[in-house]
């Protein structure tokens, strides 16, 4: 039996892939074929498939191997056979990026799109739009128009789709076919009508009130394609968003909710979660959503029970309780074959869980999580993460489990999802950190994964001082002097010393650690015990607090480029590392706006670790590139948020960006023009300053075609005098008009005429002077204290902040106007009175300390504001401007 | 996660796979030029989904931000990709459209050795499928219709006789089956 199998399969493989091993140049000489007459469908066909599989396998073709091939090809249009001329088709599609003159079969295509023969002209037409650019179309417009209203539905289709793909590159044209697609949408064909929409829409989706009109059409004519109700649900939605408000009322909000009752269930899938992803619904308005997915949850097809949990998790986050009613269904399918459907199932359970039922749940997953593979395992760890801040006190059950799954086997990316999920756990719930700190000493007795490690040595040596006996990590700590490679060794002395800063007790002991790890064989440790060594010897408080505990934070991309720069110009000043901007600060707004990635997913390629640029540093390297803006002295201080100068639908839309420098404001003006029969020359805007501002240069936009953005600058010099820094600059935008052909750009004259246009207001606030520094609240108070002395002073003030309804409203509204990051913001609501603590940077590295004390009064919050900076003015300066 | 609406666009596939048994590429088109640019990166999204899928029946998986369906017959593989937040019910309906289409043009016999002798037809019928990420016919029997060929009248003069015998033995077969 063996050899016979053996024979069979081999013979299949020889037979099975005709295709295997094709070689570029052999199948190309092949290409030859197609100029004999008469052309021979049976010879040419394979040789034809072979080029299109060996482009489809990925093969290059250079530009002289593809036009030979194109015009090869081009012969086979002699032949009448139907499989070969498609293929042809294919063939131009596939080509016509690659070859060049492809607009030399325009005219055979067209006559095939508008020939008798209906198998060849709605694929004509598809090819036809491949390689015709925006002016070429306006010459095949007539025929287009014909093609979308053609009764055969294919032909339609085809018109309809290619029109789309034009719409990208000749918009304009594609916009005065509007009247042929409201005429298709009416079509009996279902495709033909979903294409009709979504070209329709494409063309009047900037006009609101069109739109309105078309949905409000259509919703009432009962469209027979799935797929473009489907289309219309998403169109009603997305202008329920825009109209934002109140849906009770709303005819759209009516016509989604009545798609749940569509036959189709690609529809009421639709639906239900449009329903689920519209936001600020209400509990009542996503229920008969939730009992659609509830129905799905049970349905034989694995898509529709992923479809439906992967909805389910999605209402898990915004209303829990309308998914409890689910629970029964979500735990059947904890068991489902499809792991990404389990895990689903797991996280919505545990996002809605009851506290009672965590333990409960937990089991299960245990029995579970041995089964999956590492990504899903991540995504359990995440959503335990998110059950341990919802339930602070089920902390033990929980890290009992992780610190069970750290023991497991698995990769890096698992390990560091669990250990990044204790240690929010530790940071966010004082009473598990004991806890926490010994399954995480644990873990590091045995990793062999570095990077790891060193972050917890890092994380023990900043926590395990603060706890009731030190002494116990140090140990810990110690093997790894003893045991590791140099990287975690470093680390580990750096943690040591951490302890000795902090715990005057243990400190001799530290100090013979120390002075035993001077003797270790890498440069790194070596430095690093002698440095700590050395500093802690001295037993000076200040030096200790400001080198070991809180070393300073600069931005390191700023502080390199200082340095370089401070290298190259070999001027003899001292550097002033006050200079450099601090390190930006990561608010925690950001955080969770990363995790867009959707849950349940899995992904191969590892978290690519994005550079860490802030947004100060991006700029200051794009204003590098502007000339006449290089001069400016000092770095790029701060930038603050574009603001927009225009409303955004009208004939230009200029926003500005404030960017801050030690001693100059640079404003940056987006400007851009929608107006397609206008050329816009030598655009600037002209800054009306106020006392004391000098505007140093002006970089105007030489050219402002339509549809472009550009930038203009304006650099003006701040004040001596710091309390008229604050201020309010009147703006105009001034440029020469060129009338021009809104198809091709080219102006009609050469002459234009000057014209200007009024801008708002740009306001020059206290906020766009300080920057954000990020401290935590010890290091803040110890910083308020060390600022009591005579070096500081200190300005306050008290205001009553009326028609604030809480302290939250109040906070966040400080907050705002400084646009400074708070420390230690825990939730407010809760309290009656709190106390904002806001460090800050001002222009020129003076540190800026604000306390701003709240508390509810009778009518409204009642604050005392306290500013403690080492420069009278800037304190007195934040005082008044928050008057 | 904050409410995500899908934008209203008819770009609903992303990419159409058809790989074998060895995770090798038959088939593959990508339409999205912002998804697997180069050949290199479409290779190793397709080598990982082949891992994940291969053994796994389990019709639908999040890959890489993307929702893939999938279909497996004899030694091929069906995927059809789109973005993560699309209707996967749409998917599944162009995956389903995918493998009845060729399963028509092969004359229910899906596997790889038929799917290389009909190369030509099975590719132009995923173009009419589905053109530059637009689902253009979700219908297999209008997709068959319109590849140029009704499986059952190609004239018996430009068939090899070896299709001959294997539609004879085909339909004695179906007609045995029945």
């Amino acid at each position: 039996m063996a050899p016979v199998s053996k024979r069979d399969k081999k013979e299949e493989e020889e037979g099975g892939n005709i295709f295997q091993n094709l070689d570029k140049t052999s199948v190309l000489q092949d290409a030859r074929t197609f100029n004999d007459t008469p052309v021979n469908p049976r010879k040419c066909t394979p040789i034809l498939t072979k080029i299109l599989y060996l482009l489809n396998q990925g093969e290059q073709l250079g530009t002289t191997e593809a036009t030979e091939a194109f015009f090869a090809m081009t012969k086979l249009f002699q032949s009448k056979n139907a499989v070969l001329r498609r293929m042809v088709y294919l063939g131009i599609k596939e080509l016509s990026t690659l070859a060049e003159d492809v607009i030399i079969v325009t005219s055979s295509l067209t006559k095939d799109m508008t020939g008798k023969e209906d198998l060849y002209r709605a694929a004509a037409i598809r090819a036809l739009c491949s390689i015709t650019d925006a002016t070429m179309l306006q010459t095949i417009e007539r025929y287009m128009k014909q093609a979308i209203v053609d009764k055969n539905p294919s032909v339609a289709s085809a018109a309809l789709v290619s029109s789309l793909h034009m719409s990208k590159t000749a918009g304009d044209v594609v916009k005065r076919w509007v009247n042929e697609a409201q005429e298709a949408i009416n079509s009996d064909n279902v495709m033909v009508q979903y294409h009709a929409l979504g070209l329709l829409y494409h063309i009047r989706k900037t006009d609101r009130l069109a739109v309105n009109k078309l949905v409000a059409k259509l919703t009432r004519m009962n469209l027979k394609s799935p797929f473009a109700v489907c289309m219309l649900i998403r169109i009603a939605c997305k202008q329920l968003e825009k109209d934002g408000g109140d849906y009770a009322d709303s005819p759209l909000f009516d016509f989604v909710e009545s798609c749940l009752r569509h036959k189709s269930e690609t529809v009421t899938y639709e639906a239900a979660a449009a329903l689920v992803n519209l936001r600020n619904t209400t509990a009542r308005q996503v229920a008969p959503a939730v009992s659609v997915l509830q129905l799905f949850c049970s349905s034989s097809k694995p898509v529709l029970r992923f479809a439906a949990v992967r909805t389910l998790n999605k209402v898990a986050t915004t209303h829990p309780p309308v998914v409890t009613s689910c629970n029964f269904d979500l735990e059947n399918l904890i068991t489902d074959s499809n792991r990404s459907i389990a895990t689903l199932a797991i996280t919505t359970l545990l996002k809605t869980g009851a506290e009672s039922a965590v333990d409960r749940l937990m089991k299960q997953i245990a029995s579970f999580v041995s089964e999956i593979s590492d990504e899903f395992k991540i995504v359990v760890v995440q959503a335990i993460r998110a059950l341990c801040l919802k339930f602070p006190r089920k902390h033990s059950t929980l890290m009992t489990f992780l610190s069970a799954m750290l023991r497991d086997e698995g990769g890096l990316e698992y390990k560091a999802s669990i250990a990044d999920t204790i240690i929010t756990i530790i940071e966010d719930n004082p009473e598990a950190k004991e806890i926490g700190l010994a399954h995480l000493c644990e873990f590091i007795e045995d990793c062999e994964h570095v990077s790891l490690a060193v972050r917890i040595l890092h994380l023990l040596g900043k926590e395990g001082p603060k706890t009731i006996q030190p002494s116990r990590y140090i140990r810990f700590i110690y093997n790894r002097v003893i045991l590791e490679i140099a990287v975690i060794r470093a680390a580990a002395v750096s943690a040591l010393a951490q302890f000795g800063a902090l715990c005057p007790d243990l400190l001799p002991n530290i100090l013979v650690l120390l002075a035993r790890c001077q003797m270790d064989t890498d440069d790194e440790v070596r430095d690093r015990a002698t440095y700590y060594y050395h500093l802690l010897k001295l037993q000076e408080k200040g030096l200790i607090f400001n080198y070991i505990v809180d070393p300073m934070q600069v931005c390191l991309v700023s502080l390199e480029k200082s340095l370089a720069q401070q290298v190259h110009d070999k001027v003899p000043t001292k550097f002033d590392l006050k200079s450099v901007p601090p390190a930006p600060v990561v608010s925690t707004t950001e955080d969770t706006a990363k995790e867009t990635i959707p849950e349940g997913s899995i992904s191969s390629a590892p978290n690519r670790i994005v550079p860490v640029q802030s947004t100060v540093s991006s700029y200051a390297e794009k204003l590098q590139g502007v000339p006449g803006l290089q001069s400016i002295p000092g770095t790029l201080f701060h930038v603050s948020e574009p603001i927009e100068l225009t409303e955004s639908e009208t004939e230009y839309v200029v926003t500005c960006t404030k960017l801050t420098y030690p001693h100059h404001l640079v404003l940056q003006f987006e400007c851009k023009n929608t107006l397609s029969d206008q050329l816009l020359e030598n655009v600037r805007v002209q800054i009306e300053a106020s006392e004391g501002y000098r505007i140093v240069k002006e970089i105007p936009i030489p050219k402002l075609p339509y549809n472009e953005t550009h930038c203009a600058y304006v650099v003006l010099q701040f004040p001596e005098q710091l309390s008229l820094t604050v201020t309010n600059f009147g703006a105009t935008l001034r440029f020469i008009v060129k009338d021009c052909d809104p198809s091709t750009g080219i102006p009609d004259a050469d002459d234009g005429y000057d014209d200007d246009y009024m801008l708002e207001d740009v306001e020059i606030s206290i906020s766009d002077q300080i920057e954000k520094v990020s401290m935590d609240r010890e290091a803040f108070d110890r910083a308020w204290e060390a600022a009591s002395d005579e070096d500081f002073t200190e300005s306050e003030d008290t205001f009553n902040l009326p028609g604030m309804s809480g302290l939250e409203q109040a906070v966040t509204k400080v907050v705002k106007f400084l646009a400074l990051e708070p420390t230690g913001l825990t939730k407010v609501s809760e309290r009656s009175s709190f106390t904002l603590c806001l460090p800050g940077m001002f222009r020129g590295g003076v540190e800026v300390l604000i306390r701003a004390k709240l508390a509810v009064a009778n009518n409204g919050v009642s604050m005392q504001f306290t500013v403690r900076s080492a420069h009278s003015d800037i304190a007195e300066l934040i005082c008044a401007a928050v008057g | 996660m904050e409410g995500l609406l899908l934008e209203p666009s008819l770009y609903t596939v992303k990419g159409i796979a058809i790989l074998d048994n060895d995770g090798h590429r038959v088939l593959a088109k990508y339409y999205d030029p912002a998804v697997f640019p180069t050949s290199k990166e479409q290779r190793a999204f397709e080598k990982n989904l082949f891992n994940k899928t291969h053994r796994a029946n389990a019709e639908i998986i999040m890959l890489d931000g993307l929702t893939c369906v999938y279909k497996s017959n004899v030694d091929l593989f069906f995927y059809v990709m789109g973005s993560s937040h699309e209707n996967e019910l749409i998917l599944m309906s162009v995956l389903q459209c995918l493998y009845d289409s060729i399963s028509q043009i092969l004359r229910k016999n899906v596997e790889k050795r038929t799917i290389f002798e009909n190369l030509e037809i099975v590719m132009l019928a995923m173009d009419e499928i589905c053109d530059g990420g637009i689902l253009l016919e979700a219908d297999p029997t209008s997709v068959v219709q319109r590849v140029a060929i009704r499986t059952d009248d190609i004239p018996l003069g430009e068939q090899t006789v070896a299709q001959v015998l294997q539609s004879a033995k085909e339909q004695i077969k179906w007609s045995l089956l029945k």
